[in-house]
């Protein structure tokens, strides 16, 4: 039985260490054989979330957009669409801490496509293709108040000022490029920088990141006077709603056959969502401005790949394979004085080299494709907005820009077909009724 | 003024088949997902073979503290007077005295077995995870405390704040129904 003072073997130990970091192996000290017979405790396996926890989240999204649904469409009412804001804040954002969201879901879809290793877990998938589903069928009510990021900015909003359309065109493909960017270091399994750049997660948690927390609060203070800057000059995911949002079977419209031209609507719209009627359209050099927006979109695909391919390598120094195997290679040619921790850590694990250079090769020739592939598509997205932009569309109505309308519902109010306003114009008289202006002032006046 | 840039049924045609096509691929991708993930779920967890003890997950993770606490695998334990996991590397004497103590927070209680064991518990309301005592026991002693992320304390963020600078590179994703990657006392 070994009985051996710890004290002297302690220094002996302490010779073993200079043999180097893989030394843990060694028992130094051999376990006791205790004479009192004293029971070893075990190592507690703390369980966490239970497993029903995802059922719950799957169930609450789904309630949530349903809901969502049936106010903007059905009931049209600015104050439902508010409360479910709060209970998705306080639901997807307090409680369950902002974590797993539809807008980071791009990601773990794409790690999934992309690597064989890693499976798309339930939940997440539920969580990218939920909402999807929605839209196609209803318009963004994932948007309007069932995304807490959505949520948390509407409900901070107090002023909507107007971005200028100068302005608000070039800041709307920035998300273009987040996307291009987030699926390009999700598919190399770089980092997944919308959730590394969420604005609101620190918030949510209450804790975090200096970084994280200026960003949000940042954020939410412009959102006080330009409504939902996340959401139209950043958020990916909105990219991808916005486009399917235009082929949605029942999203929030005008009913031409009611409306009377008050633009009370458009006022009250904080994204610019609401088209203008143009009935001056140019049939004849709106076929020339397309024919020629079309033939020169090669060239935006072209600069678009071109990009990508002088993006790719400063790209793959995200990665951290990448790093890792640069900086080897620098500290074997001599190129750089000392170690690093990463570098002194991959040594300690005695792993080789060569097969460290090989897995850093492979990210660097996803990523030499990848790049390109990602950006030319942007060329082709920004291309086509040009497109849009050049060639105005025939309109001799007003139009809810189905792209942009994050149905917050702001509108109805406002609109004198509202059931609340058609009891404040039956005070008018017929004659009064016809005119917008006294319309506009009647159902709008204390607001505008 | 009939116009073709205006024809409702067209558009209206061009939406339908759009969001058809979106919906049955959005089952198609749903039926996939169930086929391979076969509720397959993943949690962030720490190699500790893989550790080198470098205390950024006491500062990097979300939380505050962090997720990350010291665990101790008793059967590795040498249940040492000298624990050069609870002591400073001088200490004045061997007793439980703070000064004596390499735990910033005084996380590790130290308790008499016999002649000349003593055992060692980590406090994980206390703990903060900067792994000191990790790099003590793992320099000088047996190796048997190391960092986990506890499945408890851990809000799993879809991308971990820790993995992300961990220098070692030894924090990945393991399947949620075997979460722990606990020190047994064997190589890997």
């Amino acid at each position: 039985m070994s009985r051996k003072t710890p004290v002297i073997s302690f220094f002996a130990g302490g010779l073993v260490l200079a043999a180097g970091r893989a030394a843990w192996a060694i028992e130094r000290f051999p376990p006791p054989d205790f004479e009192t017979g004293h029971q070893l405790p075990p190592t507690e396996r703390t369980a966490g979330n239970p497993g029903w926890y995802d059922a719950l989240d799957i169930t609450v999204l789904f309630a949530a957009l349903s809901v969502g649904a049936w106010l903007v469409l059905k009931a049209r009412s600015r104050k439902g669409v508010v409360g479910l804001a709060i209970a998705c804040l306080v639901y997807f954002g307090f409680w369950r801490n902002g974590c797993v969201c539809a807008i980071g879901s791009i990601q773990n879809v794409t790690l999934a496509l992309f690597d064989s290793g890693y499976a798309l877990p339930v939940v997440v998938g539920a969580f990218f293709l939920l909402p999807i589903a929605f839209t196609l069928l209803f318009g963004r009510v994932f948007c309007a108040g069932v995304c807490p990021l959505g949520a948390i900015q509407d409900l901070v909003s107090f002023r909507a000022l107007r971005v200028p359309e100068w302005l608000e065109q070039p800041l709307r493909v920035l998300p273009y490029v987040y996307l291009a960017l987030a699926v390009v270091l999700a598919a190399t399994g770089s980092a997944f920088v919308i959730c590394e750049y969420d604005p609101f997660v620190g918030i949510f948690r209450l804790s975090g990141g200096v970084a994280m927390i200026v960003f949000g609060v940042v954020l939410l203070a412009a959102g006080m006077f330009v409504v939902r800057p996340y959401c139209r000059y950043l958020c990916p995911y909105g990219v991808v709603l916005g486009w399917l949002s235009r082929a949605s079977l029942l999203h929030a419209r005008i009913d031409p056959t009611k409306c009377i031209k008050c633009r009370l609507c458009e006022d009250s719209c904080p994204v610019n969502a609401i088209n203008l009627p143009d009935e001056r359209v140019d049939v004849q050099a709106n076929r020339r401005r397309l024919v020629l927006g079309l033939a020169v979109l090669p060239v935006f695909v072209l600069a678009g790949a071109l990009l990508g391919y002088g993006l790719a390598s400063p790209l793959s120094r995200m990665n951290t394979t990448v790093q890792l195997a640069e900086r080897m290679h620098a500290e074997q040619a001599g190129a750089v004085e000392g170690v690093i921790k990463e570098t002194e850590a991959f040594r300690a694990t005695g792993a080789s080299v060569t097969r460290l250079y090989a897995d850093a090769l492979a990210v660097r020739r996803r990523f030499a494709w990848l790049t390109p592939t990602a950006f030319a598509l942007l060329g082709l997205m920004v291309g086509l907005k040009r497109v849009r932009l050049s060639v105005p569309a025939w309109r001799d109505e007003y139009e809810i820009e189905a792209s942009r309308c994050v149905a917050c519902a702001r509108c109805f109010e406002y609109c004198p077909h509202d059931a609340r306003n058609v009891a404040l114009l039956q005070q008018l008289t017929a004659e009064q009724r016809d005119d917008p202006e006294v319309v506009a002032l009647t159902v709008g006046g204390i607001d505008r | 003024m009939p116009d073709e840039t205006h024809n409702p049924t067209r558009r209206d045609f061009l939406r339908a088949t759009v969001r058809s096509g979106a919906l049955l691929t959005i089952g198609g991708m749903s039926v996939a997902m169930f086929e391979r993930a076969r509720g397959r779920d993943w949690v962030w967890q720490i190699d500790p073979y893989k550790c080198t003890m470098c205390g950024q997950c006491a500062t990097e993770c979300v939380l505050d503290p962090s997720a990350v606490k010291c665990v101790h695998t008793f059967p590795m334990c040498g249940y040492c007077d000298l624990c050069t996991g609870y002591f400073e590397p001088q200490p004045n004497s061997l007793n439980t005295g703070a000064e004596n103590q390499l735990c910033p927070v005084g996380a590790i209680k130290r308790k008499f077995i016999e002649e000349p064991y003593f055992e060692y518990t980590i406090d994980e309301s206390l703990c903060i995870g900067c792994a000191k005592c990790v790099a003590g026991c793992t320099a000088f002693g047996n190796g048997s405390l190391h960092l986990q992320i506890r499945r408890d304390k851990c809000v799993d963020c879809n991308d971990c704040s820790i993995a992300r600078k961990c220098p070692a590179r030894a924090i990945s994703r393991v399947p949620a129904d075997t979460p722990y990657l606990i020190k047994d006392g064997h190589p890997h």
